[in-house]
């Protein structure tokens, strides 16, 4: 039978018929994602690792430093062993199988048509391996200069585990419950990363700062950032990179890809301008390290929606952003009194909560015109353009991805507290983590 | 013999090492030092958190004279210090017993 209608038909058509049965690598679609891999990469280093670096006390430098650095080693192994296949394998709503791609098995050079039909599954693969690796490595502002080293590892290993294979898995992967394109329950909006790498970061960040303690000598004694140069140089790089982040996540080297660019550029540019603006009426003078600060808030706060939204929606998203992270750093966490030290949770915490809202309220099916028909219930497409609908879907992942990220961080801060220690001895966090847990000393002369 | 100790602003301290040149000063030893004064400090902002730094960059300049030489190098260092804003500095004099230059192990003001 087969070879007879083989038989039947044109070349053309058996053409046709092959290509629509196997999906076809693009060089140009290929080309991005690589190139936004790598960028995405230069995040954690030198991007975050700069500009934590430079926040910090010269005694622990190398130390926060290497929190960056050191992931982009265990990270990788880990997502190539067993990571990949939890976040991105078939199984329930919550978490993938891990026996489906373990060891990368079956993740080679044909595209997989669920996730992105046009690259090689290896790209898709190694793209979402380099936001596993940032996202961990933001946390470790909120406990730097006081953790100890081996408790750190075993904290990420678990983290990552846990908490961030499983929320990439539902947000991102076939059948996870807020993927709103391949078949979730909850259709949460979240085009790079605003629950799975800012918020759930944020939120462990905040929890960290309050079970592992202040720094000692917090907040009486002055611990003014050791070099602003450094996190300045960092800032930039975190830019580019975000790039790749936001535009690559369109999977594609398309139009969507270039108004996520756009959105991404335009969130930071704003928010650059308002965090300054904010501290110039407030405080008297415009800082540089405020304007920096603001740069990483517009980028974090426009991450969920950057695929979403037009170019003035971006611009508003960054101009709030500016300021309501400037409050979130400077009001909340006085208020409160945690020790927050490099401010992961006002401003990726704060910041992305209120970018996945505003989403939820300018979401434009002229820009992404999947949101207007992919999502069904009971067969009927439903759009997921801005509203309260959707804002009250977007609430919906936000406040699980908090729920998550608080008590799964708690949990396991406390295992990790039990079997090795969080905190470095009195004696060591004096003399700096750089000399005592690395044997080390960022500057000999 | 004196020891003549002069904390000065550090920006002025190429002119100072002149103008003790020039009335015969033949060495001195400085030193980058921090404190304050009248003047007191400034504030610094970072992310919303204010500092007090209160000690202030100086640099400290040692010379130790035969008493004839000690007058006109203090006024040396006055003159070419000053410049009539707070946080200028300060001069202290006082006695020293013995000076031994240890390449000679010659003693008192020959060591000088």
């Amino acid at each position: 039978m087969i070879y007879s209608e083989a038989a039947d038909a044109t070349i053309e058509e058996r053409v046709a018929k092959l290509e629509a049965a196997k999906p076809v690598v693009n060089s140009g679609d290929n080309a991005w994602l690589l190139t936004s891999s790598a960028l995405v990469l230069m995040m954690p280093a030198p991007g975050l690792a700069l500009f934590y670096g430079g926040l910090v006390r010269r005694k622990n430098v190398l130390a926060t430093m290497m929190h960056s650095m050191v992931l982009m080693g265990l990270i990788s192994v880990v997502w190539m062993v067993y990571g990949y296949s939890i976040a991105f394998g078939e199984g329930n709503a919550f978490f993938g199988s891990p026996t489906q791609y373990f060891l990368l098995k079956g993740v080679g050079g044909a595209p997989n048509s669920d996730y992105a039909a046009t690259i090689p599954h290896q790209t898709f693969m190694l793209f979402q391996l380099m936001f596993a690796i940032i996202t961990p490595a933001l946390i470790s502002g909120a406990f730097a200069e006081r953790m100890k080293f081996s408790g750190f590892v075993l904290f990420m290993l678990l983290w990552v585990t846990v908490i961030y294979f499983p929320l990439a898995h539902m947000v991102w992967s076939k059948g996870g419950l807020f993927n709103w394109a391949l078949g979730g329950k909850i259709p949460v909006l979240d085009f790079a990363g605003g629950t799975v790498v800012h918020i759930s970061s944020g939120i462990s960040a905040l929890v960290c700062a309050f079970v592992l303690g202040r720094r000692i000598g917090f907040p009486s004694e002055p611990m003014p950032p050791h070099n602003v140069v450094l996190s300045l140089i960092g800032t930039g790089l975190l830019w580019v990179g975000w790039f790749g982040f936001n535009a690559g996540s369109a999977v594609g080297a398309g139009e969507l890809a270039t108004s996520a660019f756009a959105a991404t550029h335009f969130s930071a540019a704003s928010a650059t301008l308002s965090w300054g603006a904010a501290e110039w009426f407030l405080k008297g003078k415009p800082s540089v390290l405020g304007v920096a600060s603001g740069m990483v808030a517009g980028l974090a706060t426009i991450t969920p929606a950057s695929g979403f939204v037009t170019a003035p929606s971006a611009v508003l998203i960054g101009l709030i952003s500016g300021v309501v992270c400037y409050f979130a750093v400077t009001k909340l966490k006085a208020a409160f009194g945690y020790d927050d030290s490099l401010d992961v949770f006002g401003v990726h915490g704060v910041g992305s909560t209120l970018g996945m809202l505003m989403c939820g309220l300018l979401a434009s099916a002229e820009v992404n015109p999947l949101i207007g028909s992919t999502f069904q219930t009971d067969g009927k497409p439903i759009s997921l353009a801005g509203g309260m609908g959707q804002f009250l879907n977007q609430l919906k992942g936000v406040l699980f991805t908090v729920a998550l990220g608080a008590i799964g961080t708690f949990i396991i801060l406390k295992i990790v507290g039990a079997l090795v220690g969080l905190r470095v001895s009195e004696d060591s966090e004096d003399q700096g983590l750089d000399l005592t847990q690395h044997g080390e000393k960022a500057y000999n002369d | 013999m004196k020891k003549i100790e002069a904390v000065i602003k550090p920006f002025k301290l190429n002119e100072v090492k002149d103008a003790l040149n020039e009335v015969g000063v033949q060495g001195m030893t400085a030193s980058e030092v921090k404190g304050f004064g009248r003047q007191k400090g400034h504030t610094e902002i970072y992310r919303g958190s204010e500092y007090i730094v209160d000690f202030l960059p100086k640099v400290k300049i040692e010379i130790v004279l035969p008493d004839s030489q000690v007058s006109s190098a203090v006024d040396a260092i006055i003159k070419s210090a000053r410049t009539g804003k707070i946080g200028d500095g300060k001069v202290f004099v006082s006695t020293v017993e013995e000076a031994v230059r240890i390449r000679t192990d010659e003693r008192g003001e020959k060591a000088v």
